[in-house]
């Protein structure tokens, strides 16, 4: 890289509950194409971490490989971050949750890191109800690998060399519901009224949260004939707004039209829904899996907060471990002593 | 022919039928030798199956405390009809066969040379019970009741043995030793007891038995012991013969040993993966944010972590997975034994990536070892192995006592705390060699509000954790990674050295489950007046000392139990002498332990002795 982010920080930069600006929140420079919309979502999670005053260090970044896993290093310089193996974020985030349960996670991953090679692991993630929130940045194709299909690409979208798509696409969502995530929206990257409550949403959600984000490759699925295009999206976005009021906050959004739905989350902040129409119950799976198909059916694509499970079990209630980190334990806590051994020997003989 | 005669030195093999509750009772058979106060080694042969295949157990009895496999069968215990014809062939002249007589003998499978000893046991038990599950659960605690009789068995031990067993089912109780009973009064009324082969309490047993009160136990339980001992809190796993005994064990000892008394929360998950892969991805994960984590496989499983064994070693992420080494390739031979994971182990995945390997020989080393390779996984921030196997991970060893030491301290490397940060000037470089000696300092996620955080990554960082294409920078990181390599080996369990009674330029050299028939060969040839110094091989890196020895000698046998020599290709990669014309393999493996019989007649027959051939042709061994 030939320049740097300058460090000059203005001195009247507004400070959230936790007395960070929003430059606390911000990684790296991206070294992805101009016009990524991975950039776009990495402001959105800058965005949401600011205004929900997270401290940058109690966050675990994590990703698999490709294009939208490198995009940890754009956002969020003050957390750790583990950039894993292709298809395999869903173990290693498993396996640090596991270790610290007060930690927040947030996972980044891509349509080929996740619905591909790493299909298995996302399904089973998903079924465990891991707390975390995992967002994939979903373009339809492999970007660093110059332009393939992956698996998320519409049947007959057309390819940038012209190619029209056989094969039947995957949608997360459908999958994340069908599985076991506890909370399940779609959003787009051109869309930040949206998409940054939405990640605020899934954050505050205890549980497993999949946001499916649309987020179009500029550089090899952005032309005509892509059903992944920005134009495209936009034409067949069916957008729900989202509003997410964090907790001792008066409500001040107020919706114009349709049908207001409110979102009691389990940290006492609130979730205003409008849906599209009054029949759609998003708490239920069925419900939500109908509205989907039945906008498919019509091209249109449905976006905002699809279902959400708020009384879920997540998977140290389900292990039933100790409310004390198990990375926190000493081994006075841990280790039996020599005295217990002598009665597993004593058992022995 | 004459009956063999032997006291408290002889090998009982039972042939049954898997799934018909023969595994306990012959279970309590060795174990009342075991209480005896008489060595003994017992072996389950079984199939990879649930119901209805042929599965044996072996057990050699040894005055001596040899506890490897002898080779060659004393008595055979026929159950099973499937098997009859293959069993009795394997009995040696002088031998016993006992049978269920309720049929009459296949005349095409007498033999002249053996001794047959019918019982009626599904006669027997048609009589005495109406359950059809009883009448085939009885005929073997019938048989065992037989051969207190016939190899002069303590009966009041097996009675006791029973009690045990079923504590809290105590109406099973009487049922169970009247089978003992019957079996014990038919045989007193139809045989000579005891046979010529039989058992004697008090017999002087050899040193290094009588040195420990010596305890029965399998070397899966023992090394998932060696987890909660070293505070592992995770383990993620995929069920794998032979390995699953391990996460199992350790679930029971948590259940009874992690449970916060005030919550009545667990200290400990486990998860049982989707995958090998994702098992160690979770163990990965659980170890990069500080907690101490596992996981129990086998060849196959060894196979599908390489990735993730390649990521730990280069983006140094501590990890301890026990393998259990089952016969490969592929799925091979599930259920039976071998060592032949070492290649795969040792270079686990792409790129130029080594592990730590450590080899144990004994249940008491299964939980040493394991406690140590945390320490070590931590210490050098890399993947440690544990090389068990099916043999050694399975089976019911007679073993010192477990120790443990309660002054020693956990060693938790090189991680700097919330304090170390705050009270840091210079800026943290995660990949910084400090100390010289390779290995850099890590945080722990969350550990402090503005320093320490960093970029874990599989790809090319520089010291300061961020990505880079830049040749010199990658060439110093994998430099250090080696200068790191060189640092274990001051660390790692020492080989065990035992010089010959005389001096001598020939040697032995082997590891894990090979260690007790080549110790036992080496025995026997010194008597014969062949004389070997031996090496047991603890672990990988190599240390000093095994070049040394490797210097030292002309010719050295290296005994292992794969195809391949494969520890001899591995010493003959990563050592800095010139040993391809001294390093002899010695090789067996068709998924039974090597047998004390065999090394010893290689052996000779690579001395010239007598003539006996190799286990594989001559120009087979010498080759690189």
């Amino acid at each position: 890289m030939t320049y740097a982010k300058p460090a000059f920080r203005h001195p009247d930069a507004k400070t959230n509950d936790v007395g960070c600006t929003r430059r606390d929140y911000e990684g790296g420079l991206s070294t992805l194409c101009a016009g990524c919309g991975h950039d776009s979502i990495s402001a959105a999670i800058i965005d949401a971490c600011y205004e929900l005053s997270i401290e940058p260090h109690r966050v675990a970044k994590l990703s698999g490989i490709g294009c939208s896993s490198k995009t940890p290093a754009y956002f969020l310089s003050g957390s750790h971050s583990f950039n894993s193996v292709h298809g395999r974020m869903p173990s290693v985030a498993t396996g640090a949750n596991l270790a610290n349960r007060d930690l927040i996670y947030i996972g980044v991953s891509g349509d080929g890191d996740t619905a591909s090679i790493g299909m298995g692991q996302f399904a089973h993630v998903m079924r465990r109800n891991l707390n975390m929130t995992y967002i994939v940045e979903n373009n339809g194709c492999y970007g660093l690998t110059k332009g393939q299909d992956s698996a998320t690409m519409d049947t007959d979208s057309v390819s940038k060399k012209g190619d029209i798509n056989p094969y039947t696409p995957i949608d997360l969502v459908r999958v994340g519901i069908e599985v076991g995530a506890t909370f399940v929206g779609r959003s787009f990257s051109g869309d930040k009224a949206q998409l940054v409550p939405l990640i605020k949403a899934a954050i505050s959600h205890r549980g497993f949260a999949l946001l499916d984000v649309i987020s179009p490759c500029v550089t090899f699925n952005n032309h005509q004939g892509s059903t992944k295009s920005y134009a495209s999206f936009r034409e067949h976005n069916e957008s729900m707004p989202v509003d997410f009021v964090p907790r001792r906050e008066a409500i001040t959004t107020s919706y114009d039209a349709g049908v207001v739905h409110e979102v009691c989350m389990h940290d006492g902040s609130v979730l205003r829904l409008q849906k599209v129409n009054e029949e759609y119950d998003i708490e239920d799976a069925q419900s939500a899996l109908d509205a989907i198909a039945h906008h498919a059916k019509e091209e249109r694509i449905l976006t905002g907060l699809l279902y959400i499970n708020r009384d879920s079990e997540e998977l140290h209630d389900v292990l039933q471990t100790a409310g004390k980190p198990l990375n926190t334990l000493s081994q006075r806590e841990l280790c039996p002593g020599s005295r217990f051994l002598d009665s597993i020997n004593a058992g022995l003989r | 022919m004459q009956p063999k005669q032997s006291i408290n030195d002889f090998v009982i093999k039972f042939a049954n039928v898997n799934g018909t509750g023969s595994a306990s009772a012959n279970g309590m058979f060795a174990k009342a030798i075991f209480r005896m106060g008489i060595p003994v080694s017992p072996r389950n042969i079984f199939p990879s199956n649930i119901q209805g295949l042929p599965t044996w157990y072996e057990v050699r009895i040894s005055r001596d405390g040899y506890l490897g496999r002898r080779g060659g069968i004393d008595m055979m215990v026929s159950v099973n009809p499937q098997s009859f014809a293959k069993d009795v062939g394997e009995v040696e002249p002088g031998g016993y066969m006992l049978y269920d007589s309720t049929k009459p003998l296949d005349l095409r499978h007498v033999r002249r040379d053996i001794n047959y000893l019918g019982i009626p046991l599904t006669e027997m038990c048609l009589r005495e019970y109406t359950d059809s599950r009883q009448r085939q659960l009885f005929k073997n605690v019938i048989y065992v009741g037989a051969l207190a009789a016939l190899l002069n068995i303590d009966f009041s031990i097996l009675k006791d043995l029973v009690g045990e067993q079923f504590k809290g089912k105590e109406k099973l109780i009487t049922p169970n030793i009247h089978a003992l009973e019957m079996g014990h009064q038919y045989a007193t009324t139809h045989f000579q007891c005891p046979l010529g082969i039989h058992l004697k309490a008090g017999e002087q047993t050899p040193k290094h038995i009588q040195e420990f009160d010596q305890i029965l136990m399998d070397g899966n339980t023992a090394a998932a012991l060696g987890a909660v001992y070293a505070g592992a809190t995770v383990a993620a796993w995929y069920p794998i013969t032979p390995s699953t005994s391990v996460v199992d064990a350790f679930e029971k000892y948590c259940r009874r040993l992690r449970i916060d008394p005030g919550t009545g929360k667990k200290n400990y998950a486990i998860v049982q993966a989707e995958d090998e892969l994702s098992a160690m991805g979770m163990v990965i994960g659980a170890n990069w944010n500080g907690a101490r984590a596992f996981t129990a496989t086998s060849g196959p499983g060894v196979s599908l972590m390489s990735e993730f064994l390649g990521l730990a070693y280069f983006a140094e992420v501590p990890a301890v997975l026990v393998d259990v080494q089952r016969a490969g390739p592929s799925t091979g031979m599930p259920t039976r034994t071998q060592q032949s994971d070492i290649l795969a182990a040792a270079y686990a995945s792409h790129g130029d990536t080594k592990h730590l390997l450590f080899f144990p020989a004994t249940p008491a080393e299964c939980f040493s070892m394991t406690v140590e390779a945390f320490d070590l996984a931590e210490r050098l921030q890399t993947p440690v192995i544990i090389m068990s196997d099916l043999d050694l991970g399975m089976n019911e060893w007679m073993s010192p006592p477990l120790e443990f030491d309660d002054n020693y301290r956990y060693d938790r490397g090189k991680v700097f705390s919330g304090e170390d940060l705050e009270a840091m000037t210079e800026r943290f470089g995660r990949y910084l060699d400090v100390d010289g000696d390779g290995i850099p300092y890590r945080t722990y996620p969350g550990a402090h509000p503005t320093k320490g955080a960093y970029f874990t990554r599989g790809s090319s960082r520089d010291e300061y954790a961020a990505y880079t294409e830049d040749g010199d920078v990658y060439v110093r990181n994998m430099d250090r990674l080696l200068k790191k390599f060189e640092t274990a080996k001051s660390l790692v369990p020492e080989a065990k050295i035992k010089p010959a009674a005389e001096p001598t330029k020939d040697a032995l050299l082997f590891f894990g489950t090979t260690a007790s028939p080549a110790y036992e060969a080496l025995e026997t040839l010194e008597k014969e007046g062949i004389h070997l110094d031996t090496l047991r091989l603890r672990s990988f890196p190599f240390t000093q000392e095994v070049e040394d020895f490797i210097e030292a000698h002309d010719r050295i046998f290296v005994i292992e139990q794969n195809r391949d020599g494969q520890m001899r290709r591995l010493l003959l990669n990563e050592t800095n002498v010139e040993a391809n014309a001294k390093l002899i393999s010695v090789v067996e493996y068709d998924g039974l332990p090597v047998t004390a019989r065999k090394i010893a007649s290689v052996i000779r027959g690579a001395m010239g002795i007598n003539n006996v051939t190799p286990l594989v042709p001559k120009e087979k061994e010498l080759a690189s």
